[in-house]
């Protein structure tokens, strides 16, 4: 193998959804040599699928809400293992970058006053739970990612940012200190490897819900990122943690947005009734996600699910009128017509909990450094590396996300890197640079997808490895079911390795970025699977039937996956606030 | 069994495009466009196309689906289907890179070149510049596009002129900052839309109105443009 031919940046981002755009701008904006590698046209990142809205106490609706009430919620619908500092730069740093994105056009919906509209979503208060709902969520109708994600683009147009669009970062380069200094990537127009260089390397690849074969991620999820952190031999954080959402389409998939319940509509069971009444009598269908997840699957297995088959339920909206439905939610409108054949200002929609978001990632601090954890139990931070967005676990939603503080997490955090890199690299990076050697090991999987010679199809082992993740690692979640899907996993693992990449052409070549994305969606569900079982207790979004209970005396703390060793470790949650005394954990209700 | 034809064409290996005939078993069921190419990927790994979100807000999967342009995740056998046939061909007009892929470099050049970003050079407030629920009524139908791609290439004169006219989807997208109360650049932006292409070229055609996938009118949009042209000049 001859050399590959070398990129050299100040900055280089993976990612361009919403927190590689945000990191980005930040960098382009100060002048630093800055590029954003991104397997899609920018617009096509899944932040484009996002709804709802964007949760950040800008006291529109409220004019006397306050981000502390936005930050024990977010601790609170996190079961109490988000990390408080981190909890407590987003909630008091949000309505600045809320109100950038609104200067830089970002076209929100609004209210009378002419300030952004709000919608209450679930698991928002006001006065620390003790006022009641609050509607929080910024919202652009129901088109809010998407609003989101154009204006960032726009933005970055502005402001000159190198886009590589439609390269795929293949394995992070690390030399001789260990240091990450780069990245390969494949131009997929051409086919042509390139080592690209970097000062800084952000991982802002978000999320892999293409782990589970029902999901409401974009084909694009497969957990580049943090398959690329495994190979390098970096470890991932609560990677257990998967949020299903309430209400995807029942057999497509897709998100119906929780403003649909903030709207004032709300879920049934074939007899009709409001079961969410039963299950949290206070918040109703506005509860956390993971507790109106589980309700829904009793509510199916109990025999009360809806259609010939019983397996789902229905989210009921007709009653709020056309008119309204038209305003507020013509996205959903669309979507149901389309994927569940029912018009939602007429009938119900057929929905089904659906994995949706990876609350776990590369473990970073607030400034976005990746961490990792040494012998002592220490964290070190890994020179070079940087993660911000789904990908990362700063950890803002501990065990479960709060709806509307993804689009929030990507904002914040990316512009966070961003501050940080810009003040880095003024006071001037010297990184070690990377040998022959070094890039050479980065090319290993690329190399042996080239040569294979036989095999199996990656689009057959990847519905495979869904529907092992899909029925052992599930909603609910048991001891003896996760070991045996351990197995299946252990014995997939061979074949995966041993993919089979039948057409080698260079120009725009999906067969190759399959079988890579493959690897990506492998180690993702292997250090999902291996925390899911190690992690005995049942807390957010990770319900065991065997540990039903949460069990602060031994995992109040993160857990953290070490590919190495293919084991677990415990990280301590942060509990120290710079504004307050910390918030202890409770038990929690809705 | 459905007969789809496919555009193919690998460039490496094909000194031509050519059509290549595919049966396909939708088992009774009225899948989408994108379903019918996954399955087939499947079976013939080298078939290339784009899909990123599968639910029509990505526009990554524009393709011309038995001789109409619309997203192929969106598109269900029912409407494309005809005569027990399904034609998929690359959307027209713009070169293609390999099967149903595009290069779409000129359709971005055109978006580019509108200044698709808010101008507003007086200070930031310290919360959001306001903006009337009537006010921000006017970006609705605007906004919502989605750089699918659909329109520009149904655009007859869009492929006269891909270099020079700044086709339905950009100028849509220039009315959107034009019509938007938290711009100051109108007169900025006005000027450099007045040629005799950018903006002249569309003879209401509207073929951008029929097949838009996001139900958006780029005619009326160019008309709007039209007429402030008209009344500054005047």
């Amino acid at each position: 193998m001859g050399s590959l031919r070398k990129m050299s940046f100040d900055a280089v981002i993976v990612g361009g959804g919403g927190s590689g755009m945000r990191a980005a701008l930040q960098l382009a904006q100060s002048g630093y040599k800055t590029a954003v590698i991104t397997k899609v046209f920018p617009t096509r990142s899944h932040t484009v699928s996002a709804q709802g809205g964007i949760t950040c106490a800008i006291a529109s609706d409220d004019p006397n809400d306050q981000w502390q009430w936005h930050m024990y919620d977010t601790i609170k619908g996190s079961d109490y293992i988000g990390d408080q500092e981190a909890i407590e730069y987003m909630c008091q740093t949000g309505p600045e970058a809320i109100f950038e994105l609104e200067h830089m056009g970002l076209p929100f919906s609004r209210t009378e006053e002419g300030r952004i509209y709000q919608r209450p979503f679930g698991g928002q208060s006001k006065d620390y739970g003790a006022g009641g709902q609050a509607a929080r969520t910024c919202a652009a109708a129901d088109r809010t990612g998407h609003a989101l994600l154009h204006t960032l683009y726009q933005g970055n147009l502005k402001n000159k940012t190198v886009f590589l669009n439609e390269w795929f970062a293949v394995d992070i380069v690390k030399n001789a200190d260990g240091a990450v200094v780069g990245v390969v990537a494949i131009d997929i127009e051409t086919g042509e490897t390139v080592f690209v260089e970097s000062k800084a390397t952000v991982f802002a690849t978000g999320g892999a819900g293409r782990i589970y074969a029902s999901t409401t991620n974009a084909h694009i999820c497969t957990g580049d990122g943090v398959g690329m952190a495994l190979r390098a031999g970096f470890p991932v954080q609560d990677i257990e943690m998967w949020q299903f959402h309430p209400t995807g389409i029942h057999g497509a998939g897709t998100l119906v947005t929780e403003g649909c319940r903030g709207e004032g509509g709300y879920l049934i069971n074939k007899d009709g009734e409001r079961f969410m009444e039963r299950y949290a009598p206070n918040a109703k269908d506005l509860a956390g996600r993971d507790v109106v997840a589980r309700s829904m699957v009793l509510e199916i297995l109990e025999g009360r699910g809806c259609g010939p088959d019983g397996d789902h339920v229905y989210l009921k909206l007709d009653h709020l009128g056309e008119e309204m439905l038209n305003a507020k939610l013509p996205g959903i409108l669309e979507l149901s017509r389309t994927f569940a054949h029912a018009d939602p200002v007429k009938e119900p929609i057929p929905v089904v909990p659906t994995c949706h978001y990876m609350m776990g990632g590369i473990p970073t601090n607030v400034d976005g450094q990746a961490l990792t954890i040494d012998r002592e139990g220490n964290d070190q931070v890994i020179e070079g590396f940087y993660a911000c967005g789904e990908a990362a676990c700063v950890s803002v939603h501990g065990a479960n996300r709060l709806g509307g503080n993804s689009l929030l997490d990507l904002v914040v955090f990316g512009r966070a890197s961003g501050i940080f890199i810009e003040k880095q690299l003024s006071e001037g990076i010297t990184l070690k640079e990377a040998t022959e050697e070094d890039i050479q090991r980065a090319m290993v999987g690329l190399n042996r997808i080239n040569q294979s010679s036989d095999g199996e199809n990656a689009a057959v082992l990847r519905a495979e490895l869904q529907t092992i993740m899909q029925n052992y690692f599930g909603v609910f979640r048991r001891g003896d079911y996760m070991k045996t899907g351990i197995e299946k996993l252990d014995e997939l693992r061979l074949r995966v390795e041993n993919v089979y990449l039948d057409d080698k052409s260079n120009s725009f070549n999906t067969a190759r970025l399959e079988a890579l994305e493959l690897q990506n969606l492998f180690e993702t569900a292997y250090a999902t699977a291996i925390s899911a079982e190690g992690r005995t207790e049942s807390r957010g979004a990770h319900a065991r039937e065997d540990f039903q209970d949460r069990d602060d005396e031994n995992w109040l703390c993160h857990s953290v996956y070490f590919p190495g060793s293919k084991e677990i470790g415990k990280r301590p949650v942060n509990f120290t606030l710079k504004t307050r005394e910390p918030f202890e954990p409770k038990i929690r209700t809705y | 069994m459905l007969n789809v034809s496919i555009y193919r064409y690998n460039p490496e290996v094909d000194a031509e495009p050519y059509m290549q005939d595919f049966e396909f078993d939708a088992q009774g069921k009225d899948l989408m466009v994108l379903d019918v190419l996954e399955k087939l990927k499947i079976q013939d790994p080298s078939l290339v196309f784009r899909r990123s979100c599968r639910e029509g807000v990505c526009g990554s999967d524009g393709v011309n689906i038995s001789g109409k342009n619309g997203l192929a995740c969106i598109t269900p056998l029912s409407e494309a289907v005809k005569g027990n046939k399904l034609v998929i061909r690359p959307l027209p007009g713009l070169p293609v890179i390999r099967d149903l892929v595009i290069d779409m470099g000129q359709f971005y050049a055109q978006y580019e070149k509108i200044q698709p970003y808010i101008i507003n050079n007086s200070p930031v407030p310290a919360i959001e510049r306001l903006q009337s629920p009537e006010e921000r009524a006017k970006l609705d139908g605007l906004y919502e596009c989605i750089l699918c791609a659909c329109c520009s290439t149904a655009c007859p004169s869009f492929w006269w002129n891909p270099e020079k006219f700044i086709g339905p989807s950009g100028l849509l997208q220039a009315y959107r900052f034009l019509a938007d109360s938290r711009d100051t650049a109108t007169e900025e932006r006005l000027a450099n839309l007045d040629d005799p292409f950018s903006v002249f070229r569309c003879h209401g055609i509207m073929n951008c109105v029929q097949v838009c996938p996001k139900g958006l009118n780029p005619t009326k949009a160019i008309g709007h443009i039209r007429n402030m042209l008209i009344r500054r000049a005047t």
